[in-house]
């Protein structure tokens, strides 16, 4: 195939920014629903997908320790982009599946990737009982009572390396920003956005060395939207810790050539959220570092004054690099500081 | 037998038009000969042409058994060589392609009076007999003369044409080859018309005729 | 001294402008057909690659049904399971009465090294998926109306293809099922084995070269035989006119070197000129050859088309690499023509003899050495045919018949001008035959250029007569039904079979499905016990009772390019799809490329795939077909649906015809160049036959008579040559019949002798000889009679 990553990516960006001045209606020029605040998300059905908007994921990272005494990471992300703002079937349906997967260890990262049409069955996410997948890759729930995602199986493979973990979830699930109405610009850009923070994860690795015993923890996110980002906006720095203590804490700064965009999420272990607007937490990078060509910044200072929070971010393996069709940085970290513990970190936009 | 009447020819050159005869006459009787002398291009080969009809004169008149060359027309002409005339050249005479039997027979054959007697018996007489199956070119240059007279006598012209027959060879065999031609011309009962530049071979003739910048000089 | 010696050399040509003239056309011929041929190849051969590479099964490995098509539910199996497969959906579609295959594919599962089209562009993706996008190649795209989608012209596709989304595909071709899935080079690690994921499915590798330039390779071997044949004749000239160039100098390059011109230097001018004349040569040929190209691609691309399928633009590409090839072809053969003169030269000594040796003299013994060779090139000609196999094999074994006919030939002619000689009995039927027989050796390669171009007229024109004979007679055999009718869905085929009962003789069922016959794709056809079969079905070789054992289904029937291919004789199990069936008999299938097998129709049902079923033939008589079809129209079958056996019939044909317009007007052309050569050789030597002429001249023959001879003579020649090109000819037709065409067609036909074509060759070549003899003669009568006496008095 002749479409290159950029290609794709300019592609799904211009239609995704030709939807901006529409902010604010029910729909877009081209009939996609737009986010209204004061929505009451209902589940199962939400965990499914929303073939009405542009742009969802089903994003799940783990945190994990090898039986080995070494630091992993797992991703699995399922990212839904529709052409036309219906599910449709067959040929003829107008939604494209991608999806990403990825293993860091201390020396290595892999990445995988799929895509694939709607309508014929090859992907697709079903609420209840819930499954998203793609070709073999899949995300399932093997919960018995409670929601659907209090209990999941992943899996997924890619050239060298595979992986199969067992979730339980340790809390409820959470709602981002306004009861799930997660704002993204100053100028009014929103997804909506719930996450599951809480999992604790076993499961194996297949590495090329042999199969590795995990344990660990995992944070699922779930958004969808028609205008994910304002037209000025480059690329965002995301972050979802796992405090000692329990509590978690997700936290983005959203980058213009002007400015950052800042908004956070402090969860208590109990699962209560506390959100943050514009400027509460501060992200400061600390160390650049070269990878895939670019400068990037691996370790942070992330502050979050008002719960006291003042820590420093170092990656398991600096060299996180999605080699996607949009590449990104996606891998797991240690801090230290006022706080200790370990999380994810997904920055884009880095050129 | 032969008469030539104020021969006149020219050949177009790069300076203009160069006369090569200029007014030339003589006559030959049957059964006599005549000897042409004279310098290199004085115009004695172009005259044995002209009377062999191999070439046509610009004026004057070539009168043979009473036939006007001048008045004939190529084929005439063609008709009148095979059948009355034989023409030996300096070289060149002989058909490379035929061996020697084939070529003393071939000018015979050709006017429809071939003897094979009387070739066999020329082809003993010039000494040919153990040649008749070799090719021209495996002869030396005296015996391909001899091969020419030979054809040209089995035809039994009424008249021998003979430029420079003996040129190409040396003093001895000249004299042999000359004397060779001259019987059998003799014993046909041919006039011989000789074009050469010895004077000593030119005495052999009955009459001699001096040729200089294409006039007869006595 | 350098430039006053070139412009000495030069002058040559100023006083000889024939020799320049056949010098430089023998070499642009010789180029140009070469060059063009060369360019017709170049030209398929990127189409087949691109066609190859369209979808990368050129490099991908791919999976396969054993019969039919691969439904969506296997396909979404195998990618469940974690292989990495992309679907293709490929059929037909009828664009204005023209079939125009049409490509499916799936821009997200495509493998990189399958990408058939750029999809880039901003947008291009959308409206490939949503609005139906179609690619083709630009002559393709013009066909397309526009109540199809939008279409975007692409050099790089191959003519006749469009590709596009499954989703449109699904559309047109009304499927929903796959022809086959590309496997991506790299699979995930632990999958299960392909065997349990899709054991219905065959793993094909890729192609080696590709299916269609395989299936092609014979043509343009074909083709290239004739361009080398036809630059082999050019060479002949070539060779002639240098010979002669350099044998009329040595005068002056002996005064050169007297001179004091080095030897080495006198080689590197003469090298120089020949280098100029060769690269001002090649380049008119070129252009020729591009002409030649240009107007003989329409019909290559035809029989392409009809016999293989292969889409081959019609249009011609200027290809650097071609036209550098076609320059360093004339250059090549100048060297290989030059390089005798240019070594003899380098022997000169300075003081040879004036008188030069006679051209192109040659002595018995020469003529018998050369003979002795040709003898042994027949010899081993005649052991590769009976005990050799293959298609290089007979393209050897041609060239040793053709080279060694020729290398025979001069003895031949010399020794039957000998024969005539002794028959001779005038002085002047004499001389003409012994002067003939001398003339022979400076003709020889002019008369051999006359015997290659004529026994390859002969050879190709038998082969093609032979096979126009039995494909005709094949055509009416296998053509029994008169009427032939495709119905466009199943319902409209069920009623038209309703409508049609009772109302003509026989209702003929035409059903098929695409199936792996041992290996490689085809057709296996399931036909109905029938007595149209019975009677006239083209059976080769078949077991007693065959049509009795076919309806029961005890075996299949299989056609005569499988059974030569695979070596099956009647008894045979032969594997079709998934099952194995005794070989029942072997039918003869001109023009088809591929395997094919016939069961009954009640076996290929059994066989658990989508059968092809629009197709009938009718049988009814003749008075009838006018009903019928009317019948048919009026029920809303679109009269294009309807043909009758007549047109077949004259498609058939017109696909034969011009398979072989192309070998036809290479003969013609190679033909041509033979009489020039001719034409040139005589020139030369009319000029050095002076010496032989005048003596005769001088005994009495006129100049007219004389030239009358001399034409005479090259008829003599040339009906002798045509002699023995007879009996050539007819070897090469046999070994094209029985041994090229097998390897290349899969068939065998019958040799048929067509004595009335020969007789029309025959004066061809008489009346070739006469012209190209016509204008020395002419020379010869014309000439002052100056120049013949000069012969006498000039000391050469």
């Amino acid at each position: 195939m002749n479409v290159s990553p950029l290609a794709l990516l300019l592609w799904l960006w211009a239609t995704a920014l030709s939807a901006q001045g529409f902010a604010g209606l029910g729909t877009d020029a081209e009939g996609f629903a737009i986010p209204q605040q004061g929505t009451e998300l209902t589940f199962p059905n939400d965990h499914g997908a929303h073939p009405d908007y542009r742009i969802e994921w089903w994003y799940l990272t783990a945190v994990l320790e090898g039986e080995d005494g070494l630091d992993y990471g797992v991703q699995w992300t399922l990212f839904r982009s529709a052409l036309q703002p219906e599910a449709g079937s067959g040929w003829d349906a107008p939604q494209l599946w991608m999806g990403h997967a990825g293993i860091t260890t201390p020396d290595r990262h892999f990445v995988a990737e799929r895509l694939a049409r709607g309508g014929i069955g090859q992907a697709g996410v079903v609420a209840n009982p819930f499954e998203a997948w793609i070709d073999d890759w899949s995300m399932t729930s093997t919960a018995e009572a409670g929601d659907q995602l209090d209990a999941l199986t992943i899996t997924a493979r890619g050239m060298e390396a595979a992986y199969t973990l067992d979730l339980t979830a340790a809390g409820p699930l959470v709602f981002q920003g306004d009861r799930g109405y997660s704002v993204k610009s100053a100028s009014g850009q929103a997804s909506y956005y719930y996450s599951q923070p809480f999992y604790e994860v076993s499961g194996e690795l297949t590495l090329p060395g042999g199969t590795v015993s995990v344990t660990g923890n995992a944070w699922l996110d779930r958004e969808w939207s028609s205008q994910p980002l304002a037209e000025d906006q480059t690329g965002w720095d995301w972050f979802s810790l796992h405090f000692e203590d329990g509590a978690k804490l997700m936290g983005f700064g959203l980058r213009s050539a002007s400015e950052v965009f800042t908004s956070a999420t402090y969860i208590t272990s109990d699962g209560t959220p506390t959100p943050y607007g514009d400027g509460a937490l501060t992200l400061t990078p600390l160390t650049l570092t070269d990878v895939a060509g670019r400068q990037i910044p691996t370790e942070w200072r992330v502050q979050l004054p008002a719960h006291g929070i003042d820590i420093t971010t170092k990656p398991t393996n600096p060299q996180s690099w999605m080699d996607t069709l949009f590449p990104y940085w996606e891998g797991p970290l240690r801090f230290t500081g006022s706080h200790t513990g370990v999380g994810y970190l997904e920055m884009t936009g880095y050129e | 037998m032969l008469q030539v009447e104020n021969l006149t020819k020219t050949y177009p050159s790069e300076d203009g038009v160069q006369t090569v005869l200029r007014e030339v006459s003589l006559s030959l009787d049957a059964g006599a000969s005549l000897a042409l002398t004279g310098e290199s291009g004085s115009g004695k080969s172009t005259l044995l042409t002209l009377v062999a009809g191999l070439d046509a004169p610009d004026s004057g008149a070539i009168r043979f058994q009473n036939h006007d060359l001048t008045q004939m027309d190529d084929a005439a002409r063609a008709d009148l060589r095979r059948g009355e005339i034989g023409v030996i050249f300096q070289q060149f005479n002989l058909i490379p392609s035929l061996d020697v039997a084939a070529n003393i027979a071939f000018h015979a054959r050709l006017a429809e009076r071939a003897d094979a007697d009387w070739c066999s018996e020329l082809a003993r007489r010039l000494g040919l007999a153990g040649h008749l199956t070799r090719y021209p070119e495996q002869l030396s240059g005296g015996q391909q003369q001899r091969v020419a007279i030979a054809r040209t006598l089995a035809a039994r012209p009424k008249l021998v044409l003979a430029d420079e027959p003996t040129g190409n060879l040396d003093e001895d065999s000249s004299d042999t080859v000359l004397d060779l031609l001259m019987s059998g011309v003799r014993d046909t009962g041919a006039a011989l018309l000789m074009v050469t530049h010895s004077l000593r071979q030119a005495e052999k003739l009955d009459r001699c005729l001096h040729l200089s910048h294409g006039q007869v000089s006595p | 001294m350098r430039r006053a010696a070139f412009s000495a050399l030069i002058s040559h040509w100023r006083k000889h402008p024939i020799q320049l003239v056949s010098l430089v056309l023998g070499l642009a011929l010789a180029t140009a057909l070469w060059s063009g041929v060369q360019a017709i190849n170049t030209e398929a051969r990127a189409s087949y690659d691109r066609a190859a590479g369209i979808l990368g099964q050129d490099e991908l490995q791919r999976l396969e049904p054993r019969a039919g098509t691969i439904p969506l539910s296997d396909y979404i199996a195998i990618r469940r399971a974690g292989w990495l497969v992309s679907p293709v959906m490929d059929g037909a579609i009828n664009l204005n009465g023209s079939r125009v295959r049409l490509i499916g594919i799936d821009p997200l599962t495509t493998p990189p090294q399958s990408a058939p089209v750029d999809l880039s562009g901003d947008g291009d993706l959308q409206s490939f998926i949503l609005d139906g996008l179609l690619f083709a190649h630009p002559d393709t795209a013009a066909q397309i109306p526009d109540t199809l989608p939008a279409v975007r012209a692409t050099e790089t596709l191959t003519p006749g293809v469009i590709i596009t989304d499954l989703s449109t595909a699904a559309d047109l071709l009304e499927t929903d099922s796959f022809a086959r899935l590309i496997l991506a080079p790299a699979q995930p690690i632990n999958l299960l084995p392909l065997s349990e994921v899709a054991p219905n499915l065959l793993l094909v590798a890729p192609d080696e070269g590709n299916d269609i330039a395989r299936l092609t390779d014979s043509f343009h071997l074909n083709l290239t035989a004739f361009g080398l044949l036809s630059f082999g004749v050019g060479l002949f000239i070539v060779h002639a006119a240098i010979g002669l160039a350099f044998e009329q100098r040595r005068p002056l390059f002996r005064t050169l070197r007297a001179l004091g011109l080095r030897k080495s230097t006198l080689l590197t001018l003469l090298a120089t000129e020949l280098l100029s004349l060769a690269l001002i040569a090649g380049m008119l040929g070129v252009a020729l050859g591009y002409l030649v190209a240009a107007a003989l691609l329409p019909d290559v691309a035809a029989t392409l088309r009809g016999l293989y399928g292969a889409q081959v633009s019609g249009v011609l590409t200027l290809n650097p690499a071609w036209w550098l090839s076609g320059l360093a072809i004339a250059l090549l053969g100048t060297a290989v023509a030059g390089a005798q003169s240019l070594w003899r030269t380098a022997q000169l000594p300075i003081l040879a003899p004036a008188q030069p040796r006679a051209w192109a003299i040659a002595s018995l013994k020469s003529l018998k050495r050369q003979a002795f060779v040709g003898a042994g090139l027949i010899v081993f000609a005649a052991l590769l045919a009976t005990y050799g196999s293959g298609l290089t094999i007979g393209f050897v074994l041609l060239g040793c018949l053709l080279v060694g006919a020729a290398l025979t030939l001069p003895l031949f002619l010399h020794l039957a001008l000998n024969l005539a000689s002794k028959f001779s009995r005038t002085a002047l039927s004499d001389w003409t035959l012994a002067d003939t027989r001398q003339q022979v050796p400076g003709l020889s390669l002019a008369l051999m250029a006359l015997l290659l171009a004529m026994a390859a007229n002969i050879g190709v024109g038998t082969m093609v007569s032979s096979f126009r004979v039995t494909f005709t007679g094949w055509l009416d055999q296998r053509l029994a039904a008169q009427l032939y009718v495709t119905a466009r869905d199943e319902t409209e085929a069920e009623d038209l079979a309703r409508l049609l009962d009772g109302q003509v003789d026989a209702i003929l069922p035409i059903r098929y499905i695409d199936a792996q016959i041992e290996g490689a794709p085809g057709q296996i056809y399931g036909i109905i016990d029938d007595v149209t079969y019975r009677e006239n079905w083209p059976l080769l070789a078949a077991t007693p009772d065959v049509w009795d054992r076919l309806a029961a289904g005890d075996g299949a029937l299989i056609n005569e390019q499988l059974s030569l291919r695979e070596d099956l004789a009647p008894g045979d199990p032969v594997t079709l799809g998934a099952a194995q069936f005794p070989v029942l008999g072997v039918y003869s299938d001109y023009g088809n490329p591929r395997g094919e097998a016939i069961l009954s129709l009640a076996q290929l049902r059994e066989q658990d795939v989508a059968i092809n079923g629009l197709n009938f033939a009718l049988r009814l008589p003749e008075t009838r077909i006018e009903d019928v079809t009317n019948l048919l129209t009026n029920a809303g079958l679109p009269a294009r649906n309807i043909r009758d056996q007549a047109a077949i019939k004259a498609f058939s044909l017109d696909v034969f015809e011009r398979t072989f317009t192309v070998t036809g007007a290479l003969n013609v052309l190679t033909l041509g160049v033979a009489a020039l050569a001719l034409l040139t050789s005589l020139l030369t030597l009319s000029t050095m036959r002076l010496p032989q002429l005048a003596p005769v001249w001088a005994m009495g023959l006129t100049r007219a008579k004389l030239a009358r001879l001399e034409l005479l003579r090259a008829v003599i020649l040339a009906a002798l040559t045509a002699f023995i090109a007879l009996p050539v000819g007819l070897a090469l037709a046999w070994v094209l019949l029985a041994i090229v065409n097998v390897e290349a067609f899969g068939w065998r036909l019958p040799m048929t002798l067509f004595p009335g074509d020969w007789i029309g060759l025959f004066l061809a070549a008489l009346i070739a000889a006469a012209l190209s003899a016509a204008w020395p003669a002419r020379r010869l009568a014309t000439r002052p009679a100056a120049d013949l006496i000069k012969v006498f008095a000039h000391e050469r």
